[in-house]
């Protein structure tokens, strides 16, 4: 199934069906392989795997973690260019499995290893620690990682985007218009 | 402590040569090509030798290795498997990514570097043409000498008028920001950054996080670095025309030039010299490269967006820089086209070298993320105006105020010609391949 043109008009919200495996024909190459598409929702990946039994506290612990991270350096994931994460754990006959989503604005494997030294320096990384089958030298081994978070990777069948294809910077700059509108306006009073 | 005695010359020092000739070779016999290479590395000096006979030396010889040329060579297949993938796959099983399509695709490369028969690379720089013509008329006594030893290509390089400085055919002064290593003995110029981590460039030493990249067996890949080679040819003609087209006065003219590189075919930087030209401050290796973008020029509006400087170098407006740097050498080929002559359509450009030791983490990242991403700093349809593969169908924009200025349809001021993914060892490893059996 060959892929559809992306649509540019944010007024018209848009819904992408997605063959299985994730990828359209002919997908463009990343420098790790096919680049999963685009879609109304913009790049992103849902990673599931199953975690270290016993090790739940650990995901707690590293959810307050990251909030207090990047309470104090919110410009810390600027790099990913990233619209929204979550995080789930959730039970499969008996087993803990982890969810981690991204949605972001740029194809993954363009910053894998920017990514990765990011995930390094916030301690996002720690988390994957307590997931089994994770390279126990992820700090020096970027291909290991790029490959696990390929192979854990489940692409989604069916994407919307109520705004399809709008970046966060250009969500960013809208925002930054609106106010600075209203500060104009301000000052005409 | 850097092994100097060990490591090639060219990883950490650049000859002062005005010619040199690249020579491509194909290994048809194992035992001829190790005698080819038996013969050729004492030729190939260490950068601390290199260092001591500089003065006298009129030439300087480095050879390297595709990953079918060590093969080739009789490397066996468990070592050749320690190679990272993108090493054994090639330059041309990475075209589509690297963005090396249309004109640019390794279909149309003129030197046979997209053979998987091509194994190996010997590269002279000489001082001047007669040294290289007499290295020339040696290496081919000494090839047929070798059995099954062939020269795919050859491609003489040379120095383009004026010769005071280094500049390529477009006219823009080169060589201005190169990466130094720690431990090198070299002082980054003012705005270079810090000095990197050995194992950033060459394989056997700590990297920016703390791990030493090796491949097996150590003697193999200690002291040995990674290298793309690009045969980018410069549409000199073609490039003069677009700037008298969307230029009305010299000025005019010079000021886009300016904008598509960055810089001033002088060198200036347009950070530090927005409006007007400063040739002094171009050749001034103190101050020439003292400048960064996140609060200096946060919007492009001296340097645009789009413009080469600022994908080849984001410098503090991407992340992790240190881990994306390269070493860079190489010349200029084909004849000097004056200014004001007509095109005469022959084929003249840069044949450059790109040293790392991650290709997929340096060189690859370079041209997926940086030359050849249309929508680079959410750009939407442009791409390097000069390492970027063209159609005639991407746009440059320009801030300016109150309106930005768009240049639709923006022609290829160049054509890769040719290409390859080499393994440029250390000398112990030189001389380790050349007593395989």
């Amino acid at each position: 199934m060959p892929k559809p043109s992306p649509q540019s008009d944010w007024t018209k919200p848009a819904a992408m069906a997605i063959p299985k495996g994730g990828l359209f024909e002919n997908p463009e190459q990343g420098r790790y392989g096919p680049i999963f598409p685009k879609t109304p929702a913009n790049y992103g990946f849902s990673i599931i795997a199953k975690i270290i039994p016993g090790r739940e506290e650990a995901f707690y612990e590293y959810g307050r973690k990251i909030e207090k991270t990047v309470a104090e350096q919110p410009d810390c994931l600027a790099t990913l260019k990233l619209h929204y994460l979550r995080w789930n754990l959730f039970p499969i006959k008996g087993d803990t499995y982890f969810q981690y989503s991204a949605i972001f604005d740029t194809d993954f494997d363009k910053y894998s290893e920017d990514a990765i030294a990011i995930f390094t320096a916030t301690g996002i990384n720690t988390v994957f620690e307590n997931l089994e089958g994770f390279p126990k030298d992820w700090k020096t081994n970027a291909p290991a990682v790029i490959k696990f978070v390929r192979e854990h990777h489940c692409p989604s069948f069916l994407e919307y985007g109520e705004y399809p294809y709008v970046s966060a910077d250009e969500i960013k700059k809208a925002l930054r218009v609106k106010a600075a509108l209203g500060q104009m306006l301000d000052q005409m009073q | 402590m850097l092994e100097f005695d060990d490591i090639q010359h060219i990883l950490l020092t650049r000859a002062p040569a005005l010619t040199g000739r690249y020579e491509f070779l194909s290994f048809k016999d194992a035992a001829g090509g190790r005698a080819w290479l038996d013969a050729v590395l004492y030729k190939v000096l260490s950068a601390k030798a290199m260092r001591e006979s500089v003065e006298g030396d009129k030439r300087w010889v480095t050879v390297a290795f595709t990953w079918n040329g060590l093969r080739a060579l009789g490397v066996d297949e468990a070592a050749l498997a320690t190679f990272p993938d993108e090493f054994r796959q090639g330059m041309v099983a990475r075209a589509k990514m690297l963005g090396d399509t249309g004109a640019n695709d390794p279909a149309h490369w003129v030197d046979k570097t997209a053979s998987p028969d091509l194994h190996a690379i010997a590269i002279l720089f000489a001082r001047e043409a007669t040294e290289r013509g007499r290295c020339a008329v040696e290496h081919a006594k000494l090839i047929a000498e070798c059995p099954g030893v062939e020269v795919l290509s050859t491609l003489d390089v040379e120095a383009t008028p004026p010769f005071e400085y280094a500049h390529d055919h477009f006219g823009y002064r080169d060589r201005l920001s190169q990466p130094v290593i720690e431990g090198s003995g070299d002082e980054p110029t003012p705005g270079s950054g810090a000095p990197l981590k050995a194992g950033e460039f060459i394989l056997g030493y700590a990297d920016e996080t703390g791990a030493v990249p090796q491949l097996q067996p150590d003697v193999l890949s200690r002291n040995g670095s990674f290298m793309a080679y690009r045969r980018l040819e410069e549409h000199v003609g073609r490039f003069r025309e677009f700037l008298r087209a969307n230029g009305k006065t010299h000025e005019e003219q010079e000021l886009l030039a300016a904008k598509l590189m960055g810089r001033w075919r002088s060198g200036a930087p347009l950070v530090l010299a927005p409006e007007k030209d400063n040739p002094e401050l171009g050749a001034d290796l103190k101050r020439n490269n003292n400048f960064n973008y996140k609060n200096e020029d946060p919007q492009g509006y001296a340097v645009p967006l789009g413009s080469h400087m600022r994908r080849m170098n984001p410098r503090d407006t991407a992340a992790n820089m240190n881990r994306h740097r390269m070493i860079r050498r190489g010349a200029t080929y084909g004849t000097y086209l004056p200014e004001g002559t007509p095109d005469d359509g022959k084929e003249r450009g840069l044949a450059a070298f790109v040293i790392c030791a991650s290709l997929v983490r340096q060189f690859e990242f370079a041209q997926n993320v940086w030359v050849n991403d249309r929508n680079f700093h959410e750009l939407g349809n442009e791409r390097d105006p000069f390492g970027g593969t063209h159609d005639g169908t991407l746009e440059f924009k320009i801030p300016k105020r109150p309106i930005r200025r768009k240049i639709t349809g923006l022609p290829a001021f160049t054509t890769l010609r040719g290409g390859a993914y080499f393994f440029l060892p250390g000398l112990k490893a030189l001389r380790w391949l050349a007593g395989l059996s």
